[in-house]
């Protein structure tokens, strides 16, 4: 029995999820400059509590290298420290 | 909404049923109700108990007292009130969940679980607080028993003794404080003497504190598939309202935050078991409470409350969403899994959102909850002397990008999406969609609507979590969280999932107890042996010697005797030989003996 094309299947529709996404995320830095330009000009109200929430893509960028570290230290560091075999415990 | 109900309550059908009670005893008949008397029967508890709760006027009901004892058995004011709300809820979803199992062993435990969790919050005293502690420990276990397989049966009895261990610090925190101040009362705490740290290290095990915590990731995802679900409510978060309760603004509960909600992550990136992947994002939310708790404000423990009611939601509901991949595939490794988005479409849904809601997406509930805490922090690190909170506040930044990263991608794209594992099942049952289906309504109502959640809070609210600061700055923080996820994914960076133990605290006692116990028992078991040999051969060497001389000495006396009587050659040769022999064996002729007495006799009778 044929199966039933599912949505990602087609490598295609995967191509465009991915140039959506990535389209949103240069959409939300341009929004983030726009943002803060306006915020700069009091022309809309910016809380901020620190400095640095001033700086553009301050969130973007600490987000990305945020998980960037989470990723590289789990596999180059605490793996190569914690991993044991799958039946480690029952011996 | 729900504090008119209760204020229109007051006046007219007031009740003070303990909500604990209805759980208990209603779980106990369950087991008498058959088909589907059982189903509606078990619906209805937490309906009725529900009812029950927004008829209990505020303040103490059932006082007791013996002896100097002052028992409350039943304190309800707007804290505890929030978490009964939510313990009914959830208890409810989980029912619903669960009807199709049929094992009346998860029903009772699951029910009795659940009382206790509720006895626990609602105990106007702390005596009354640690009979309810304890029901939740055995309440707990008998839910991972019901799984009913090897690992879960080990994994049980681990939990049993780690908590039953807890179980005792409390109590021994409790005697303390209770024969220092002669007071029972559940009220603020200080960190002063034995008696408040024994307390706060004994709620703070159950609250899966760094190093304390391996019972958690090590039980849970032993548990049976509904038992998993019951479990992520409610131990923890009624250390976590008890925290609330007796430890607010404790500057150590910041740290110890911190660390929980930063550790866990890094497992979780690692961990092939999507349940115990849940585990860890587990400790890393509790993290979040516990940090507002520790900083003590009314906004911090305001937003610790509603993250911990929000966490029951979307915790719940990401276990149900596993649960029902476990039910209908029968894996839940990631190795094992992908793909499934085709089969099981509205689980895949249900899964995407209570994955958007922890990672606190605008619009989904962790986003009005997560924030009260990481403003609460950034107010605070202004206050004069409170400059390391910059620190916290960046970690929590970091842990809050982690765990989209983990739960928010990890645990949807390697059930749902990835490679596709070729699992070709049903959807999951009609009675599990319900389950989730109510859960993932009410994650994106609260995180919609959030005024009605505001509205039970323990203080009043002020504080607006959809400015266009915040919602821009989150979806960011996500979005570029999503993207190194991508990037890593299509560089191949991003490390495989594989079949793997990773190690965790519990080394401790899985492993490291055997090797102490192997070389305790290599150094303690030859000095046993050693001090034997040596107390053996002393003593049979003097047993020798105080036979041997006594037989020299007649010897001596007897040889020289027959020497005088003429006896000589082989017949003295013989008779010394006799004799020797005589007196080593204690076989000496009675007269010999008789004599000697007798002499002694007139001896002492002419010394005197």
């Amino acid at each position: 029995m044929e199966e039933k094309k599912h949505l990602f299947d087609d490598p295609k529709n995967v191509k465009r999820l991915l140039a959506v996404f990535f389209a949103c995320v240069v959409g939300l830095l341009v929004l983030n400059g726009v943002y803060l330009y306006l915020a700069k000009h009091h022309v809309i109200h910016h809380h901020a509590y620190y400095e640095w929430e001033n700086f553009w893509g301050f969130y973007s960028f600490y987000g990305f290298v945020a998980c960037v570290i989470l990723v590289l230290v789990s596999k180059y560091v605490l793996r190569p420290l914690v991993k044991r075999r799958e039946d480690y415990y029952d011996q | 909404m729900t504090s008119e109900i209760v204020m229109a309550a007051d006046t007219a059908l007031a009740t003070d049923l303990m909500p604990a009670l209805i759980f208990m005893v209603g779980g106990l008949l369950v087991p008498f109700f058959k088909g589907r008397a059982k189903s509606v029967y078990m619906l209805l508890i937490p309906v009725v108990g529900f009812l029950n709760l927004i008829h209990i006027p505020l303040g103490d009901h059932h006082q007791l007292v013996f002896g100097d004892f002052n028992l409350v058995l039943l304190h309800v004011d707007r804290l505890s009130l929030l978490f009964g709300y939510i313990f009914h809820i959830i208890a409810f979803i989980t029912v619903i969940y669960i009807l199709g199992f049929k094992n009346d062993v998860e029903y009772v435990a699951g029910f009795f679980y659940a009382g206790a969790a509720l006895g626990a919050i609602f105990a106007g005293d702390l005596f009354t607080f640690f009979v309810f502690w304890e029901a939740l420990t055995i309440g707990s276990v008998m839910l991972i028993w019901a799984r009913k397989t090897p690992k879960a049966q080990t994994a049980g009895f681990r939990y049993l003794l780690v908590h039953a261990f807890g179980g005792l610090v409390l109590l021994a925190g409790i005697v303390f404080h209770y024969s220092h101040t002669g007071s029972l009362e559940m009220s603020l705490m200080t960190l002063s003497g034995p008696g408040s740290w024994l307390m706060f290290f004994g709620i703070g095990l159950n609250c899966a504190w760094p190093i304390l915590h391996p019972w958690l990731t090590d039980a849970y995802p032993e548990a049976t598939i509904g038992g998993a679900v019951f479990l992520s409510a409610f131990t923890t978060k009624t250390a976590v309202y008890a925290l609330a309760r007796l430890y607010p603004g404790t500057d150590l509960l910041i740290w110890i935050g911190v660390g929980m909600a930063a550790f866990p992550i890094f497992y979780a990136v690692i961990e092939n078991d999507l349940r115990r992947v849940l585990a860890y994002s587990l400790i890393n939310q509790v993290g979040f409470m516990v940090v507002g708790i520790g900083i003590g404000t009314e906004l911090a423990v305001n937003g610790a409350c509603a993250h911990a009611f929000n966490d029951i939601l979307f915790k719940g509901l990401l276990f149900m969403t596993m649960g029902a991949v476990m039910h209908r595939t029968g894996k839940i490794n990631a190795t094992d899994l992908g793909g499934l988005y085709k089969s099981m479409p509205w689980t895949c849904l249900f899964c995407i959102v209570g994955a958007a809601s922890i990672s606190a997406f605008p619009l989904f509930s962790g986003f009005v909850s997560k924030s009260m805490v990481m403003s609460a922090v950034a107010h605070m690190s202004h206050d004069p002397g409170q400059g390391a909170l910059v620190f916290v506040w960046l970690v929590l930044l970091f842990a809050a990008a982690g765990v989209f990263h983990h739960a928010g991608i990890k645990i949807p794209f390697f059930a749902f999406f990835g490679h596709d594992a070729g699992h070709r099942v049903k959807e999951a049952p009609l009675n599990m969609l319900i389950a989730m289906g109510i859960a993932a309504f009410l994650c994106v109502f609260i995180g919609t609507f959030p005024q009605y959640l505001y509205s039970v809070l323990p203080f009043p609210v002020d504080y607006e979590p959809y400015s266009i600061s915040h919602v821009l700055t989150q979806t960011e923080l996500l979005f570029f969280s999503a993207l190194a996820f991508c990037l890593l994914l299509l560089s191949g960076i991003y490390p495989a999932e594989q079949r793997a133990v990773n190690l965790d605290a519990d080394w401790s006692y899985r492993i490291g107890g055997k090797k102490l116990y192997n070389i305790l028992a290599g150094i303690l078991n030859p000095l046993n042996t050693g001090c034997e040999k040596v107390v053996r051969s002393v003593a049979s060497a003097s047993a020798f010697i105080f036979k041997d001389a006594p037989a020299r000495i007649a010897l001596f006396v007897s040889v020289n005797i027959w020497l005088i009587f003429g006896i000589r050659g082989r017949y003295l040769e013989l008779r010394k030989s006799r004799l020797y022999n005589d007196a080593m064996e204690g076989t000496m002729p009675i007269g010999l003996g008789a004599a000697t007495a007798v002499g002694f006799f007139i001896l002492i009778y002419i010394l005197t």
